[in-house]
């Protein structure tokens, strides 16, 4: 699970973090996460980002709210956190049992030409969640630390928030279809059933 | 209401706050999310006193819209209540809804509209319009007590109905400028 670099493989991250998903819907941030997401196994429980930099969090929430008996995982990147830190305090206030939000944090803009975000000079994501009012949160940099991450977001009682140190390479592209209302109302079918797109 | 507030809330008399409620009801809606306004004040009251509601109050009227795709993603129906300010907030991520095809209704209480007393909220005020329009939002205007509730009924219909982001707007000639004595 580790790169040269001696940090985490992010699409090995990835990989074990899905695996036996089950019901779990995951919202993936714009860019790299929404290709590892689609790299690991598209899923029709799957909504990866083309846009709306900063509201992987907040969709995430607002899922969650909907449908409170089903595991929400947000999957996004250090840059696309720091865009919406303010979700971090309005999703603490509504305290979520079923969302989890996981930073994949290599602490550049990695669709921009690897620019440096605020991570990489110290900003700690997981001391503002913890500042919100997340009472549980991990800060995750080795291979043995990814189970009980694992068992955080599939078995622990949200919202959770947790960054994870990842190597910074970038890996193959792998595109889910880039066709928003065919990913947004497979996942509609998927929790609702064919009344997804039948309802009034 | 605090009789200091800077923004000025509907008469005790008037129907159309609780007006909007009964809509909100009619039409299922299951999340309301918020940043408060004076001008929707009773209806967050109502909103927050019913168990069958629940009512997000965000930090930017931008989480909003993500709330909102969230929500319908769930099966939810969500409105967006908030300010003309709260509206430029809000332009990128109305992306999401033409992106995804995804219902989102916006009531929005004018300021910077109709005899404004504060410089500070024209410039948004003035422009609320003009750029809800060019992110590709159905936009409605109510500037009389009575055309506020079929106004807003057609902005959830249009919404849930055709999938895309509506907006009612509801013109600071209704609510009134508050001036602090300072005419």
């Amino acid at each position: 699970m580790l790169a040269e670099s001696g940090k985490l493989d992010r699409r090995e991250l990835t990989r074990v973090l899905l695996e036996d998903r089950g019901e779990m819907a995951v919202i993936a941030g714009l860019g790299a996460p929404a290709w590892d997401i689609t790299a690991v196994g598209d899923h029709p429980l799957n909504l990866p980002l083309w846009g709306g930099m900063g509201a992987a969090a907040m969709i995430g929430l607002g899922l969650a709210l909907a449908q409170p008996s089903r595991r929400v995982l947000v999957l996004t990147g250090d840059g696309e956190m720091l865009m919406g830190l303010g979700a971090l305090a309005t999703i603490a206030v509504k305290k979520p049992k079923n969302l989890s939000i996981v930073v994949q944090d290599n602490e550049h803009y990695g669709e921009t030409g690897m620019q440096e975000t605020a991570t990489k000079y110290g900003v700690d994501l997981v001391a503002m969640a913890r500042g919100a009012g997340f009472a549980r949160t991990m800060s995750v940099t080795k291979p043995d630390e990814v189970a009980a991450l694992k068992a955080a977001i599939h078995a622990g009682e949200g919202p959770f928030f947790a960054v994870a140190k990842i190597d910074a390479a970038s890996k193959k592209l792998v595109l889910p279809p880039r066709d928003g209302s065919i990913i947004q109302n497979r996942m509609r079918e998927a929790i609702l059933g064919p009344a997804a797109h039948h309802q009034l | 209401m605090d009789p200091n507030a800077i923004d000025k809330a509907p008469d005790a008399a008037a129907a159309w706050p609780d007006q909007i409620y009964d809509l909100l009801k009619k039409h299922g809606i299951r999340q309301v999310c918020l940043v408060p306004d004076a001008g929707h004040s009773r209806l967050i009251k109502r909103c927050l006193a019913d168990n069958e509601i629940t009512v997000t109050t965000l930090t930017t009227e931008e989480e909003g819209i993500a709330l909102m795709q969230g929500a319908w993603l769930g099966g939810d129906k969500a409105v967006l209540l908030m300010q003309s300010s709260g509206v430029g907030n809000c332009i990128n991520m109305l992306s999401l809804s033409h992106i995804h095809r995804c219902p989102m209704p916006m009531l929005v209480t004018m300021r910077g509209d109709f005899g404004e007393f504060n410089p500070a909220q024209i410039p948004m005020g003035n422009a609320t319009q003009a750029v809800l329009e060019a992110m590709g939002t159905l936009v409605r205007r109510a500037d009389t007590p009575e055309d506020i509730a079929p106004t807003v009924d057609a902005t959830i219909r249009m919404a849930f109905n055709t999938f895309r982001p509506t907006a009612t707007l509801i013109g600071q000639r209704v609510i009134g400028a508050k001036t602090f004595g300072k005419d």
